[in-house]
């Protein structure tokens, strides 16, 4: 069920260059059951900025009723959530949006979790899941540069875990892609979140796996029902069939919709 | 006696608080959050002859205290809307107002015919200011005669009354008004959204892919409130105001200025529980304000004859 709450700020850590990871306190976290859901914070009271942001789930603390986010403070409302401090609360609505199915992988097989920068986050909460699950995890990572590599060590105490640098200063030189070619990693499921181009190229390199993608989209609502974020589906690509990427997606099996 | 109720054309009221078109789908999404029978009405998205699937994106684009938007009338067409979504909004105790929308006069009159015979239908909202879409919309909305003539013409079909409406993007809006009270209108509902623009500094060209896009939220409510200020002294239709209204006092703002009732739009996406937040709160304000009826509030800003000194915080 969608809840609004008033989330308190638990921990605000900078983790790379423009990186950080936000927990927030609330109950709307025994709402979150899958990996890959979204909130969406309203992050100051005024106008500035006025819509909600929304952040993917990076992990969920059921236990201590808290939840991480990573985010990139880029923007104006990114910038101003990254100045939140222990104590501070900040609005909440969520959690929104369909996430990653686990019960695809079953136990003994092996998942590749492929994440790309700042789509790298919600695959953590998956990994976590699909280990409790007994399924075998392989991650591929890839980021800009060193300085914007995060989580690498959490990753690896789930599971093996390759890292790829557009500029070679971390893990290998070049795409995810490559390093998924280049290492022949055989998986029975794979999960990825990420720049389209990325997800695209996943989509074409792996036409008879399952492949389960996250898509990004500028939002309004974030509910379903301002229509913003709409793609065209896969089996009706120039018609009037649509999906909404925040209440429909955002993970969408690969070939559902058209990225 | 309630202090919400208000009668208009076609509409019994429970309070005078309704989403705007556009800003809640066809109210399935809401519905997960709270019982629609709260509202006083629900003013579903534009409706066409044939589905739409709309612009490319992005769609949205923030600005300050405001969205502009390109959707471009999405919409699954004017069988689906009836046979699907106005019977699934049976099960609530709310009238529709369904807002019909086109790139020709025979869409309009072909979609006014169908959709004002269902029996949740309680008004039609002619949208002649849509700025999103090549053909039509705002095209209507922006030339007087063309949109007296459309006016007409849906009135002879429409089963219920007809709101039409108004583009705040004109000269003179108390001309456009005039000419769809000739047109035979039951009332009007303004303003639509504000034509406007942001670009990107990274790629140097427009966010939104449709380049331009209507302007809404607070930004725009000062705007709104001119014209229905202009426009209620001017013609004798009821008003439904809207245009960046978020609270209760909001809401009488756009009374005093003219209003008859009101719809609450952009702010739905910041806030998804604002319209039952703002029914729950103005009664006491109401009470505060020291009237009986939010009807009382409507025109103060100009009623000469209104007696004075009711604020009594």
């Amino acid at each position: 069920m969608i809840r609004q709450e008033q989330c308190k700020v638990i921990s605000q850590i900078k983790l790379a260059e423009n990186i950080y990871e936000l927990t927030l306190q609330g109950e709307l976290v025994h709402e979150m059951k899958e990996p890959g859901q979204f909130v969406h914070l309203k992050i100051s009271e005024g106008y500035d900025p006025m819509l909600r942001r929304p952040i993917s789930i990076a992990e969920i603390l059921p236990d201590e009723s808290q939840f991480k986010m990573i985010y990139r403070a880029e923007g104006r409302g990114t910038a101003l959530l990254s100045e939140k401090k222990p104590g501070d609360y900040t609005d909440v609505l969520g959690p929104l949006g369909n996430g990653f199915p686990i019960s695809v992988a079953g136990r003994g097989e092996t998942a590749l979790l492929v994440g790309g920068g700042i789509g790298v986050p919600p695959l953590y909460e998956l990994s976590k899941q699909l280990v409790n699950r007994g399924v075998k995890v392989i991650h591929v990572l890839g980021f800009q540069s060193a300085s914007a590599v995060f989580y690498e060590e959490k990753f690896a105490r789930q599971g093996e875990t390759f890292v790829a640098t557009a500029d070679g200063s971390a893990g290998t030189k070049g795409f995810v892609t490559d390093v998924i070619k280049r290492l022949n990693i055989d998986f029975d499921v794979l999960y990825s979140c990420g720049p389209t181009p990325m997800l695209k190229a996943l989509e074409n390199q792996f036409p008879h796996k399952k492949v389960f993608l996250s898509l990004e989209e500028r939002m309004g609502c974030g509910i379903g029902a301002c229509f913003a974020c709409v793609c065209h589906t896969g089996d009706d690509p120039e018609g009037y069939s649509y999906k909404k990427v925040c209440s429909d997606g955002p993970v969408f099996k690969a070939g559902e919709v058209v990225l | 006696m309630n202090s919400l109720n208000v009668s208009l054309p076609g509409l019994e009221l429970k309070n005078p608080i309704m989403p705007a078109s556009g800003c809640f789908g066809f109210g399935r999404e809401f519905s997960q959050l709270y019982d629609l029978s709260k509202l006083g009405a629900i003013m579903i998205k534009a409706t066409t002859l044939e589905p739409r699937f709309g612009n490319p994106t992005p769609r949205v684009a923030e600005t300050s205290a405001g969205m502009l938007n390109a959707i471009g009338l999405q919409n699954p067409g004017l069988d689906k809307v009836v046979n699907e979504e106005l019977v699934w909004l049976e099960q609530y105790d709310v009238p529709i107002i369904a807002n019909v929308a086109g790139s020709q006069e025979e869409d309009y009159i072909a979609v006014a015919r169908k959709i004002s015979a269902n029996r949740n239908v309680h008004a039609l909202e002619l949208n002649i200011s849509c700025p999103n879409v090549k053909t039509g919309g705002m095209a209507f909305g922006t030339i007087p005669e063309i949109a007296k003539n459309l006016t007409k013409k849906v009135k002879e079909v429409s089963e219920v009354p007809v709101y039409v409406k108004l583009s705040p993007n004109v000269t003179n809006i108390v001309e456009m008004a005039k000419a769809a009270e000739d047109g035979g209108a039951d009332g009007l509902t303004m303003i639509n959204t504000l034509v406007g623009m942001r670009i990107d500094l990274k790629t140097g060209k427009p966010i939104l892919a449709n380049k331009s896009g209507g302007l809404s939220g607070p930004a725009i409510k000062p705007v709104a409130l001119r014209m229905i200020y202009e426009v209620s002294q001017q013609v004798s239709l009821p008003i439904i105001g809207m245009g960046g209204i978020e609270s209760a006092e909001d809401v009488i703002e756009y009374f005093y200025a003219g209003a008859s009732a009101v719809a609450v739009g952009t702010a739905n996406f910041i806030d998804p529980f604002v319209c039952p937040k703002i029914i729950d709160e103005l009664p006491e304000l109401i009470g505060k304000l020291g009237y009986e009826n939010i009807s009382e509030c409507t025109g103060r800003s100009w009623n000469k004859f209104e007696k004075t000194s009711h604020y009594c915080s």
